[in-house]
């Protein structure tokens, strides 16, 4: 169709977005990319769903109900700080409010976030440990997927911090 | 020659209708009444902030005491708008303080409130009683201690479902010796430092308190000293409802519970630790609203409590209920009217709990009375649609979230049209409809022929072609609200049934293939729609014509368009040269 032609040649404005939002709500683009070519879902991966990208707003749940579940505690470390802190992920709607509680936390400034550079602006750049062990820089899969998956953060600071994620 | 009565008797005849709707037909019949009509309304109802402006309204209205004012679209609550759309409220109290202050009553529904707001509030109005807030957002305990501190005749205040910056849990102790509360509904606090003395003391100088909802940081062992104090309380929501079991606390807890002799209502039980539910069983046989949808209760101990509440009308639950608790709902709560199940784990990709449309249809089978319906599952079937439609006719909302999107019947793998065909076509009194699963074309063809009082209608992954969008918005007479998301809807349908929109409040469409071209004729053509292109990707002429807009929202307005829009909201303009007449 047309549209989504169209929408795939537009200038793409994203990556050089500096916007501490919610990062990937662009890929639900793709799931309606599919809607207009009217593309049904196959039936019979009904019973082995695969494991899908997170929908913005879905299902419909306030936000509020989603924080019904036990706490969920995460040590907090600050490269230079004398000692830990642990924070419950549940707490926080998104990125937004959790990186602004760890600011207000250790006293210092995380950059802006943007997918292509990461964290700009500021010596520090905040990670976390995931179910695999890796490390990984906060803000790139959406919200829910992160709270799930992650086990501890760290904030990063100086030349470490500035090689996740830059071209420099 | 018409025979007519002196105004005073128009007016008083007038005073028994209550009714927003009646009113404004009231207001209809003819000039004259028009006139008195409007001289004595004293509750203004206006369902979207930017219909029409306050300055319209108080001309119209001189003498109202109340007014409810809702601002964000629905898909708001699940994070569909962006911050910073709009909904503000601050223009209106502006206009209000400065036109009347006998004002009494103030209703927001999903609008932002500032805590400079709500001190022009304090100010302003010196006979102020009833605060009631849902789903708001943008203010701070700041504001809310000017309210308590100012407004010496308050009666209610009522926080239900917002986000509030809590600053201090100090701003309890700003209410006056001489305040009488009837109501108060803090539940949305998060503050750890609530000021328990303070709130005892309220509690216990409130001599009509009814309404009591607290906040979760309020612990289990301060219940029984703050319900002793409001004895007379028909409406109770507990705190974080966990803690060691301890016998002492225990009994006391019991004890005042039973002393609560006019218990209607019970919420909180947030963390409910099942030791202590036994608790509130003396309050149980008269209960008729149970809001359990914070409790990680499971079944055997909800299927014990519910056999204790026989006079049940409304239950709100997690899915932890399974259907073997729906089973014993159904045989207990004959009176059951409202019943909404949420998803304890909504983003997981199985099914945690054991609970699927087998509970549903038990309800629906053992509660002749029920009407409203709210429903998470993970797999729904046609058959199961029909069984529940012809068992309740009687339903007037049906909202079904098959949580994984475009899910099929799982029997027999074929699309659930035929299902919500037969909700339309047996429940002839539907006013609102929540579709989900995987729903063709088809679907909508039967919402447009039978679902003739639909007003809300709610979409999301669903039909084929615009044909769909084209059978709701040309067959549902009665439609106010269409909200609809990731569907093929485009510019036909839209273009197609534009006048329809002017007989409607809103419509949103989000992930849609509504184009840009579309969206500006529509502006154009249309002068009583606000047609609003919500875009963060960029300034929609940017890009082609033909590309679809992200978020469109369209409402009908006497207002004109906005002036306090975000940098990603834009409203088409109207071109009277286009306009067809």
């Amino acid at each position: 169709m047309e549209g989504s032609v169209a929408y795939d040649s537009d200038l793409n404005l994203k990556a050089t977005e500096l916007r501490l939002g919610l990062p990937g709500t662009h890929e639900e683009q793709q799931a309606v990319s599919n809607v207009r070519n009217n593309k049904r879902p196959c039936v019979e991966n009904e019973t082995a769903p695969p494991p899908k990208a997170q929908i913005v707003g879905w299902p419909p749940v306030r936000s509020y109900r989603k924080n019904n579940s036990q706490p969920v505690y995460i040590k907090v470390s600050m490269d230079g700080a004398p000692y830990l802190r642990k924070i419950d992920l549940k707490v926080y709607s998104g990125y937004p409010e959790l990186l602004q509680a760890i600011e207000n936390m250790f006293k210092f400034t995380i950059g802006e976030y943007s997918e292509r550079e990461g964290y700009k602006g500021s010596d520090y750049a905040p990670t976390y440990e995931d179910k695999d062990g890796d490390w990984m820089l906060v803000g790139d899969v959406p919200w829910e997927m992160f709270t799930t998956s992650c086990k501890r953060l760290r904030i990063m600071k100086g030349s470490e911090a500035r090689g996740l994620g830059c071209g420099v | 020659m018409m025979f007519s009565f002196p105004d005073e008797v128009l007016e008083h005849v007038f005073s028994f209708i209550q009714s927003d709707k009646d009113r404004n037909s009231v207001s209809m019949v003819c000039k004259s009444w028009y006139e008195i009509e409007r001289w004595c309304r004293r509750k203004v109802f206006v369902g979207n902030c930017y219909s029409v402006s306050p300055r319209m309204v108080i001309r119209r209205f001189p003498e109202f005491r109340s007014i409810e004012l809702k601002g964000k679209p629905h898909f708001a609550d699940f994070n569909l708008v962006p911050d910073g759309w709009g909904g503000y409220v601050f223009p209106w109290i502006a206009e209000m303080a400065g036109a009347f202050p006998w004002l009494e009553e103030i209703k927001l529904k999903r609008m932002v409130v500032t805590d400079e707001s709500l001190e022009l509030i304090a100010k302003s109005f010196k006979n102020f009683k009833v605060l009631v807030l849902s789903s708001c957002e943008g203010f701070s305990t700041d504001g809310l201690a000017a309210i308590a501190a100012s407004c010496k005749n308050l009666k209610e205040l009522d926080l239900r479902d917002c986000e509030v910056d809590d600053l201090s849990g100090h701003w309890l102790s700003h209410f006056p010796d001489t305040v009488s509360l009837v109501s108060l509904n803090i539940s949305c606090l998060g503050s750890d430092e609530v000021s328990f003395s303070a709130l005892e003391r309220l509690v216990g100088r409130c001599t009509n308190l009814r309404t009591l909802r607290l906040n979760r940081a309020v612990p289990l062992d301060k219940i029984a000293n703050i319900l002793r104090r409001a004895p007379h309380l028909v409406e109770f929501g507990t705190g974080t409802y966990a803690a060691d079991l301890r016998p002492d606390v225990y009994s006391d807890l019991a004890g005042a519970f039973s002393s609560c002799k006019e218990l209607k209502s019970l919420s909180g039980f947030w963390d409910l630790v099942p030791a202590y539910l036994p608790a509130i069983y003396p309050a149980c046989s008269k209960l008729t609203s149970l809001n359990l949808s914070y409790a990680t209760i499971q079944s055997p101990d909800l299927i014990k409590l519910l056999s204790q509440c026989p006079n049940l009308q409304r239950l709100l639950v997690l899915d932890y209920i399974e259907d073997s608790g729906l089973e014993a709902l159904a045989s207990t709560c004959k009176d059951l009217q409202e019943l909404r199940v949420f998803p304890s784990d909504p983003f997981g990709a199985e099914p945690n709990v054991s609970l699927t449309e087998r509970g549903l249809v038990a309800v629906s089978s053992g509660c002749p009375k029920l009407q409203s319906v709210l429903y998470f599952c993970r797999r729904m079937s046609n058959e199961a649609l029909v069984t529940i439609a012809k068992n309740c006719p009687n339903f007037t909302r049906f909202r079904l979230c098959i949580i994984e999107p475009r899910t099929a019947d799982y029997l027999t793998l074929e699309p659930l049209d035929v299902g919500f065909g037969a909700i339309v076509q047996y429940c002839k009194d539907l006013q609102r409809l929540s579709l989900s699963g995987l729903l063709t074309d088809r679907v909508f063809e039967y919402i447009g022929t039978y679902a003739k009082k639909l007003e809300m209608l709610s979409v999301a992954f669903a039909g084929d072609s615009d044909l769909g969008l084209h059978h709701v918005l040309s067959g549902c007479e009665s439609l106010r609200k269409l909200e609809i998301r990731d569907c093929p809807f485009g510019d036909k349908a839209l273009l197609a049934n534009a006048a329809k929109l002017d007989t409607m409040r809103s419509l949103w469409m989000s992930s849609c293939a509504v184009s840009f071209g579309a969206c500006k004729l529509l502006g154009q053509k249309m002068p009583r729609l606000n047609v609003e292109v919500i875009d963060e990707r960029g300034p929609p002429d940017s890009r082609p014509e033909s590309c679809p807009v992200d978020k469109l929202y369209i409402y009908r307005t006497v207002a004109g368009p906005r002036f306090d829009m975000p940098p990603f909201v834009w409203t088409m303009e109207d071109d009277p040269s286009l306009q067809l007449s």
